[in-house]
């Protein structure tokens, strides 16, 4: 079984939610982000969203655009991120899920993308501008190379379109729990139990919700309704701060644990 | 008019797009989920629109008395003269309001808004004249509109921001990226996604997700409509070519959309050649790009071998873009339309031609077309017509010709 679904069974059995954390690859280096990985891992990650740096990333706030900006300008490319799950998986089986927008599947290849990233030990998929009803050709090629395709789901999403994402959906359904782009903030949004009640009886998936997840009180709140935990911007932040400064990977795994540890009911 | 319109059978011909927002295997809807049901709004209420009689009598009210339609179709006769051959006329979209033909995509639009009940429009600008127009139809329908404008363009195109303030908008500057408009448009997009339930887009070109390559086209192709009444009135038959410039690719479509049924009629588009036909110094998709999906549309695209969006360059920030609308990548695949390109240089040149032979100065964007005109119109013969659309008056570009002319000396 795939490494995400079987994680996410793991978890039911044991009644807990995941936590997923996000890091964009290649920021500040395709080797940190790699050594990021394994202090995700050990800071009690379910699930890890490795993101694909894009020059024009629409669904991202201005915290992952200028981590995308950094690792382009460092020659970070999908080419370069499969290779860095390769290396990945020499020492670990956390679970993967590649975060990439479309182009960049597209210039690389659907079919040998799908290959080439299950070969080097990818888990899943989650294209940000792919909607499942253009994702035909996509889904085919990552269904037989075994991989996971994660789609989106958004508080304007209708239960017809609800019914079809969970049909396209293997792994989980990805919940965008409120209106915009990834970014931190203070508040969660209002009827967020409802949401994902609603997602979870019409796609008959797993949910895990993310956009806007910063802190370990919000993180506690979300792993009590929904079966995941996505924190991005806030991880990436703290990357940003602390690019240049020998202890990141310590620090990186110290607010992570803190967030697991939250998702996971220990605090 | 109405006889003729009857006459044309791109419909028929041309049954694009599918019911799925594509034009063969371009176009489509590429965008995170939470646009998805916006755009299913977009699409039914555009439909309705289309469908009920007192829009279309209201939009075609205001083109007549508030644009200045129909825009009239000039004969050229001393360009014509100085470059013999082929009879040129100048479909004078320079002369509807606001100087340029965004005009009419934006009005239609902003009606549409109106019609929807979306009290607030956004729009993205790149030299500002999409900007102005939205502007323009907000303030004549009491909408709240926020334009998008890249830092680089803010500062190259100050008027034209002055003129949006003006008009009551607010001018939000875009740091991000290149700084220019496909940064205004990935902002755009992102403002959309967070306030889409009270906000409308109003996409300026025929690009971007179905159903916008489609929207902008019909509201433009009033372009196309007029200009074949026209050239039959005055010629007596269809003209032997079309010229139009193409950045995202709104006033071609606009012009060529009517005709594409009429298999004799040529048609050629005009891109950004900038310096030179190598990655970075063009805007030439047809010349240089490859098949790609940029901000909601499958296209051509002009990207490095990851997938990266490329950087480019024009003298003209209209045609100043990655890629192009779904529809002019059918019809360059289908052979339909000829896509060539004109350099900066050949830009500034017909600028300077037209305004001395014919007493009107184009936008440089339009120049480019009036560059493939002065290499066209000498090959064919005196009997034959082409028809130029003059998309936007220059204006605007004064400032900016007048540093690539007057190369350093005070204006």
């Amino acid at each position: 079984m795939n490494r995400i679904e079987a994680r996410f069974q793991a978890l039911k059995t044991q009644g807990v939610s995941a936590f997923v954390p996000y890091i964009t690859a290649g920021d500040p280096s395709m080797d940190l982000s790699e050594q990021l990985v394994l202090a995700l891992e050990r800071a009690g990650a379910d699930v890890i969203e490795f993101g694909v740096p894009f020059s024009d990333p629409v669904g991202d706030g201005i915290v992952i655009q200028e981590a995308a900006q950094r690792a382009l300008q460092r020659g970070a490319s999908l080419r370069k991120v499969i290779a860095a799950v390769r290396s990945i998986r020499r020492t670990s089986q956390v679970p993967l899920l590649l975060f990439s927008y479309f182009n960049p599947i597209l210039a690389y290849g659907i079919e040998a993308f799908a290959r080439d990233a299950a070969e080097a030990g990818v888990d899943g998929v989650l294209c940000v501008d792919l909607p499942p009803d253009e994702a035909d050709d996509y889904k085919l090629a990552l269904d037989q190379a075994g991989l996971c395709t994660v789609f989106l789901t958004a508080p304007t999403t209708s239960d017809d379109r609800l019914r079809l994402v969970g049909a396209k959906c293997t792994g989980f359904v990805y919940y965008v729990s409120r209106l915009g782009v990834t970014g931190e903030q203070t508040a969660l949004a209002e009827g967020l139990k409802d949401a994902v009640t609603r997602i979870q009886r019409l796609t008959g998936k797993p949910v895990a919700v993310g956009f806007g997840i910063s802190t370990p009180e919000q993180a506690a709140a979300v792993a009590g309704l929904a079966e995941g935990v996505v924190v991005g911007s806030a991880i990436v932040r703290v990357v940003a701060q602390h690019g240049e400064d020998p202890a990141l990977v310590e620090t990186v795994e110290t607010f992570a644990g803190n967030l697991a540890q939250a998702v996971k009911g220990q605090t | 008019m109405k006889e003729y319109e009857a006459l044309s059978t791109t419909s028929v011909k041309h049954p694009w797009p599918d019911a799925r927002g594509r034009y063969g295997r371009f176009g489509g809807r590429y965008v995170p989920e939470t646009l998805v049901y916006a755009l299913d709004e977009l699409e039914a209420a555009y439909r309705s629109a289309m469908a009920d009689p007192a829009f279309l009598s209201d939009l075609a009210e205001r083109q007549r008395n508030y644009v200045g339609r129909p825009t009239p179709l000039y004969r050229a006769d001393r360009l014509t003269a100085h470059l013999g051959g082929a009879r040129i006329y100048l479909k004078r979209e320079d002369l509807a309001h606001t100087g340029a033909h965004k005009i009419n995509n934006a009005l239609g639009q902003c009606l549409l808004a109106k019609r929807m009940g979306k009290p607030r429009v956004i729009a993205e600008t790149g030299a500002g004249q999409h900007g102005v127009a939205t502007a323009t139809a907000s303030a004549l329908l009491g909408l709240d509109c926020d334009v998008y404008m890249g830092t680089e363009d803010i500062e190259r195109q100050k008027l034209n921001v002055f003129r949006m303030r003006l008009l009551g908008a607010r001018v939000i500057g875009v740091d991000s990226g290149s700084k220019t408009l496909k940064d205004a448009i990935n902002e755009a997009m992102r403002d959309w996604v967070t306030n889409v339930q009270h906000t409308h887009y109003v996409l300026g070109t025929v690009h971007g997700p179905h159903p916008f390559p489609m929207i902008v086209r019909d509201f433009q192709s009033v372009i196309g409509r007029e200009a074949r009444c026209q050239i039959l009135d005055q010629e007596g038959r269809l003209p032997d070519a079309l010229i139009a410039c193409v950045g995202g690719g709104s006033n071609a479509m606009g012009l060529f959309y009517e005709f594409l049924g009429d298999t004799d009629v040529a048609m050629v588009g005009v891109e950004a050649g900038g310096t030179a036909i190598v990655p970075g110094m063009h805007a030439a998709r047809f010349a240089g790009g490859a098949l790609g999906m940029l901000q909601g549309a499958m296209s051509y695209v002009l990207q490095d071998k990851d997938g990266q969006i490329g950087q480019t360059h024009s003298v003209s920030a209209g045609l100043d873009y990655a890629s192009v609308g779904p529809e002019h990548a059918l019809l360059f695949t289908s052979g339909r339309v000829e896509y060539t390109h004109a350099s900066d240089q050949e830009a500034l040149d017909a600028f300077q031609l037209l305004s001395c032979t014919e007493g009107i100065i184009p936008a440089l964007e339009s120049a480019h077309a009036i560059a493939e005109t002065i290499k066209r119109a000498p090959t064919m013969r005196a009997n034959q017509t082409i028809i130029v659309n003059l998309s936007g008056r220059g204006d605007k570009d004064v400032q900016q010709a007048a540093k690539f002319i007057l190369k350093g000396e005070e204006i």
